[in-house]
């Protein structure tokens, strides 16, 4: 029993490479997915200190409506510019009709208005797209869609394109989102923001203009999430399972951190798929999945109860 | 008018710190209490009781236990479902290993499975605080429905992988298990949950409640005026888990039926947060009042559509369900942050100065 935890799984992983090479590589796709959504959340909370728990339906928003235009015969890049459109005017409605009239109230009541989006975005979207599971216009958008196999160690590890082309895509927005916050000036009021609000408003940043502006981002964060994600599992709502898997990894990044967000998305990606593989299906019964990134993360946060890169919290009386 | 309060004179401090220093907040409890115990149970129909009138009771029993944690403790919480999922497994495990005991008997000893539970999931809320510690109150929630699907002893290994209430008898009548009336059902009900709110209001008013408001509006002063935090942190955990599972085994075992680990899932977590919050954190009124909303609200927006002869799908109201009540939480939450409570309160407040306005 103590070998099958202790010792043969790390016999496995060395006996074969190419096996753990594969899993690494599941686990950091994934991982990326979990950092997008959870860089939108930190987006949001940094500038609002709204924890925005509909970013996950934000996702499958994005990408039904993206689907369902297409399949009024729009062709698929006009499709993805009108979802940005649609996403825009969600984020103007969600500021003037939600938030406006929310400011200054408690932090759960603002968390608590949020799942009202949520509910009301699934809700919606049902109403007008469907709730049956679609597919993602993958070709139709230019992502390739075959595999490249490596020999690594005289073993396979297979590589789909469609991986590839997110981790690259990922990589592309994240380093352009980071170029945007620190040298544009609507970056730096944002930033500006998050740092302390009355000063930001004492120097003329507009809290309404830069609300719309994160919502919005998180929005287009969200499209291209959902494109990735749809591409692998279809569309539908089930997809709202993955906004869980951002929420660990905000506790153990921090809720304010953006390479806190990168960092626990891919470690929690990988880490959940070696104890999937190697612990969760020979010893537990498999889909450990559901919670090991929680209690991982619960575990980070009782030596550090702000998260890895958190802001280190200082309490007053 | 019917609230002027002029001529009730409070001599002694016992008096006025009586739980209705308002003659008339007795009277309309009193009036609520007959409706609840006589007028309802013999003019309702099946229909009633099994959609608003024992679901109402049990929705606003889980809310009380997540009240206390929340909205007295001030420790936010998101595993709801899953303890009561605690509570309703354990009620079941005793059924079935001892099939003689008294079903509301198991009802009230499943209730400290769940707050032993509750009490070890508690534990990080010593070092981990607000939205942090709502997140790791998921992983209870994931964790725990993980376990009752993979864990077969918990459902007696049978293939279905749920739960089936057995029939059960007190005093002669079926209280559980597809031979129990409903009325039956519908007292035991009250009965528990009448209990516990008078359980919940004294413990609220008293030495613990005072303790827990202090924690929840700022600890540190708490601290410092010489509250322990562990013991009032985990004591919330222990007596909200508690009341929390006692709720779930009563969702079973007198609504359900049966059980499957999903019912356990995020959703039905949301749903008594939305209540608790709707009806007022920090308020045991505002459980009922939010139970009525959150569980009647589907109920009405269902039937509407033939009442009003609009030929509509039911998977288009279904959708039209969730958007509908989405808009309205958002809604509550604009007009009044503070919850149904504090309307009630509020209106109360005229009443007693009308006609004049201060």
């Amino acid at each position: 029993m103590l070998a099958d935890i202790f010792i043969n799984p790390f016999i496995e992983m060395f006996a074969y490479p190419d096996f753990l090479m594969q899993v690494l590589w599941e686990g950091l796709v994934s991982g990326i997915l979990y950092a997008l959504i959870a860089l939108g959340f930190v987006l949001i909370f940094r500038s609002s200190r709204i924890f925005n728990f509909a970013q996950g339906i934000m996702v499958v928003f994005a990408a039904l409506t993206l689907v369902g235009l297409h399949a009024f015969g729009i062709p698929a890049w006009i499709s993805v510019i009108l979802t940005l459109g649609v996403m825009f005017g969600l984020a103007v409605t969600i500021e003037r009709v939600v938030l406006r009239p929310l400011v200054g109230q408690p932090d759960i009541i603002l968390f608590m208005a949020t799942i009202g989006i949520t509910l009301f975005l699934i809700g919606f979207g049902e109403t007008i797209f469907g709730g049956e599971n679609k597919v993602m216009i993958t070709s139709e958008l230019g992502i390739p869609t075959g595999d490249t196999v490596l020999e690594p160690f005289g073993g396979l590890l297979i590589l789909q394109h469609l991986d590839i082309t997110v981790v690259v895509v990922a990589t592309l927005l994240v380093g352009g989102l980071i170029a945007f916050l620190n040298y544009t000036s609507m970056g730096r009021a944002i930033r500006a923001l998050g740092d302390d609000h009355q000063a930001a408003l004492s120097v003329g940043i507009s809290l309404q203009t830069i609300w719309v502006l994160v919502w919005f981002i998180a929005g287009i964060i969200a499209l291209v999430t959902g494109i990735a994600w749809g591409a692998r599992a279809g569309v539908s709502f089930a997809l709202e399972v993955i906004a869980y898997k951002a929420l660990p990894v905000l506790m153990l990044g921090g809720l304010e951190s953006i390479t806190g967000a990168i960092v626990g998305g891919l470690m929690i990606g990988m880490l959940e798929k070696l104890f999937e593989i190697y612990w969760g299906q020979p010893l537990l019964g498999g889909n450990t999945e559901t919670w090991f990134a929680f209690v991982l993360a619960l575990v980070v946060l009782l030596f550090r109860p702000q998260g890895l890169f958190g802001e280190k919290i200082i309490e007053r009386v | 008018m019917l609230y002027r309060t002029a001529g009730q004179f409070k001599t002694s401090y016992k008096a006025d710190q009586a739980l209705f220093p308002v003659r008339q907040d007795a009277i309309l409890l009193g009036i609520i209490m007959v409706f609840a115990w006589v007028i309802f149970p013999f003019t309702a129909s099946e229909f009633a009781f099994q959609t608003m009138l024992i679901p109402v009771l049990i929705y606003a029993l889980a809310s009380m236990g997540l009240n206390i944690l929340t909205g007295y403790a001030g420790q936010l919480s998101l595993g709801t479902a899953a303890f009561m999922g605690v509570g309703a497994y354990a009620c079941y495990k005793l059924l079935t290993i001892m099939p003689w005991m008294n079903p509301v008997v198991a009802i009230f000893l499943s209730g400290f499975f769940s707050a032993g539970i509750g009490v070890v999931f508690g534990i990080p809320s010593l070092r981990i605080k607000g939205f942090y510690l709502a997140i790791a109150t998921l992983a209870a929630q994931f964790f725990l429905v993980w376990l009752f699907e993979k864990w077969a002893w918990l459902y007696n290994y049978n293939a279905s992988g749920a739960i089936q209430v057995p029939n059960t008898t007190t005093l002669g009548t079926y209280v559980t298990g597809p031979l129990a009336s409903s009325m039956t059902q519908y007292y035991v009900v009250l009965g528990i949950v009448t209990v516990m709110t008078i359980l919940c209001i004294n413990l609220t008013r008293g030495n613990l409640g005072r303790m827990w408001k202090a924690t929840r509006d700022m600890d540190i002063a708490a601290e410092l005026i010489g509250i322990n935090l562990m013991k009032s942190k985990l004591i919330a955990f222990a007596i909200s888990s508690y009341i929390v599972g006692v709720a779930g085994a009563l969702y079973v075992f007198m609504w359900k039926g049966a059980a499957e680990p999903n019912l356990f899932d995020i959703p039905l977590s949301f749903e008594i947060l939305f209540i608790a919050i709707i009806g007022g954190l920090g308020s045991i009124l505002g459980n009922f009042l939010g139970a009525i909303l959150i569980v009647g609200l589907p109920v009405v927006l269902n039937l509407l559509p033939d009442a009003l002869g609009i030929p509509i799908s039911s998977a288009l109201v279904e959708h039209l369900n969730i958007m509908i009540v989405g808009s309205l939480i958002v809604f509550f939450l604009i007009i009044e942050p503070h919850g149904l409570a504090r309307l009630w309160a509020l209106i109360r407040e005229k009443l007693i100065i009308w006609p004049f306005p201060h």
